[in-house]
C-alpha cells in the first residue's frame, strides 16, 4: 500500500476513534474493549480493526486472558496493538527529518546543548501559556493532560505520576538520546511553567517503548 | 551463552580540574551512577584505578581527558544502561556543563572473548582505529554496530 492509502484508511471517524484508542493503550486491546470505548458493536469494531490491521496500522496477537489456560479455557483472544512503523505523507514533498538530523548532529558536535535546552524551555513555556489562555479555569490535571495529548504524547496516569506512551521525536531520539531527551525534558518543563501548574514537575525516567519523561503530581504532598 | 562480551571506552575533555566547583556535579554523580552500573543487567566489569572514584583519576590521554571503560554481556544491556536508565540518561543530559564537545569520536565499542578483560591500551587503540577508519567489526558505535565474530564452521559439519 502507498503511504497515502495507508493514511486514508483512517479517514473514517469511527475507525479513527478505534485507532486512537488502541494507539493510546500500551497493552493489547480486545475487540470488545475497543468496541466499548468507541461506542459501537463488536462486529462493526471487528470490521474496522481488521481494515486497520490490513493497512499495517495495528498489529494482531493472540493471547489467553489472564487466569485461563488448558483445555476448555476457550479460544485465545485476538488482541490489537498499535504498529511501530511510522507513516508520512507530505504534499508538497517536505523533508524536515533530514534537516532535524543534520541540526541534531551539529548541536552535538558544537556542544550547543545548553542553548537548545534554553530554546526548548522557551517554546514549551509559550505553548503552556497558550494552553492556559484557552482554558483559564480548567483544573491543573486536566489542563496538563489535554496539552500533552494535543502534542501527541499520549499521557496516562500511573499512580501519582503521568507517563507518556508516545515519544513525538522517536527516531531522532534513538539517534541522539541525551540531546533529544534533554530537549524534550526542557520542552515539558517549559510547558508546566507556562501553564502555571506548580503542583507538577518533570524528570527523566525512561520505560521500554515509552517517552523518557515522567511528570509527577505533587497534589498529595503536604 | 555468548562467546563474546561487549567492551566500551569513552573519553571526555573536562572543562576544569576534577576538584573544582565546576566539576562538582559530575564528581558527585560518579559513585551512585557506578553503583547502578554494577547492579544493571548484563554488567560484567568496569575500570577502577587511580586515586579517585571509578577511573576519574586516570589521565592516559593527557591532563584534561578523563576515561571510562567497561565490559557488558551484550550491546543491548549497555545501551539500556547508558540511554534507557533514568539516572544515567539524566547524567548525560547535563554533560555539557562538565565536558567540552568533541569533533572526533569519543566512544568506541568492540567485542572481546567472554571472560577476558581488555586493557586500557587496547581500548585506546580501538578508539584510534574508529577515528582513522570509521566503524567496522573491530571498533564500532551504537549508531553503526557490528555483530560479534562467528566461529568458523568445521569442514563436513552437518547443517
Amino acid at each position: 500500500m502507498t503511504e497515502i492509502s495507508v493514511i486514508a484508511v483512517l479517514d473514517d471517524p469511527v475507525r479513527r476513534r478505534l485507532y486512537d484508542y488502541v494507539s493510546a493503550r500500551g497493552d493489547g486491546v480486545s475487540r470488545s474493549e475497543a468496541a466499548q470505548a468507541a461506542g459501537i458493536g463488536r462486529t462493526l469494531a471487528a470490521f474496522h480493526l481488521d481494515r486497520l490491521a490490513e493497512a499495517g496500522l495495528v498489529e494482531v496477537a493472540f493471547a489467553r486472558p489472564p487466569g485461563r489456560s488448558g483445555p476448555g479455557a476457550g479460544r485465545p483472544a485476538k488482541l490489537y496493538r498499535r504498529a511501530a512503523a511510522e507513516h508520512h505523507v507530505s504534499v508538497p514533498p517536505r523533508d524536515y527529518r533530514t534537516a532535524a538530523e543534520l541540526l541534531a548532529e551539529v548541536v552535538d558536535l558544537t556542544g550547543a546543548e545548553p542553548e537548545l535546552q534554553r530554546s526548548a524551555r522557551g517554546r514549551g513555556a509559550a505553548s503552556g501559556r497558550a494552553a492556559r489562555r484557552q482554558a483559564p479555569g480548567q483544573p491543573d490535571d486536566d489542563l496538563v493532560t489535554s496539552a500533552l495529548t494535543a502534542q501527541g504524547y499520549q499521557p496516562y496516569r500511573d499512580g501519582d505520576e503521568v507517563r507518556l506512551r508516545n515519544c513525538p521525536f522517536h527516531v531522532l531520539a534513538g539517534n541522539h538520546p541525551p540531546l533529544i531527551c534533554g530537549m524534550n525534558l526542557a520542552l515539558l518543563e517549559g510547558l508546566l511553567e507556562g501553564a502555571a501548574v506548580p503542583g507538577f514537575s518533570a524528570r527523566l525516567d525512561p520505560r521500554p517503548g515509552e517517552c523518557c519523561v515522567v511528570l509527577a503530581s505533587k497534589n498529595n504532598e503536604h | 551463552m555468548s562467546r563474546y562480551h561487549l567492551a566500551q571506552l569513552n573519553i571526555g575533555t573536562a572543562r576544569a580540574a576534577a576538584d573544582s566547583p565546576e566539576m562538582a556535579g559530575f564528581m558527585a554523580g560518579i559513585v551512585p551512577v557506578n553503583a547502578l552500573a554494577d547492579a544493571a543487567p548484563g554488567f560484567v566489569w568496569r575500570l577502577q584505578a587511580g586515586d579517585g572514584p571509578g577511573a576519574t583519576a586516570l589521565r592516559p590521554c593527557g591532563p584534561d581527558i578523563m576515561v571510562n571503560m567497561s565490559v557488558w554481556e551484550n550491546l543491548e544491556s549497555l545501551r539500556d544502561f547508558v540511554y534507557r536508565s533514568g539516572p544515567h540518561l539524566d547524567y548525560m543530559r547535563r554533560r555539557r556543563a562538565w565536558f567540552h564537545p568533541m569533533a572526533v569520536p569519543y566512544l568506541v565499542l568492540w567485542w572481546v572473548r567472554a571472560g577476558r578483560i581488555p586493557g586500557l591500551d587496547e581500548a585506546l587503540s580501538r578508539l584510534d582505529l574508529l577515528r582513522r577508519a570509521g566503524p567496522g567489526p573491530q571498533a564500532f558505535t551504537f549508531r553503526d554496530p557490528y555483530p560479534p565474530p562467528v566461529p568458523a564452521k568445521t569442514a563436513g559439519a552437518h547443517l
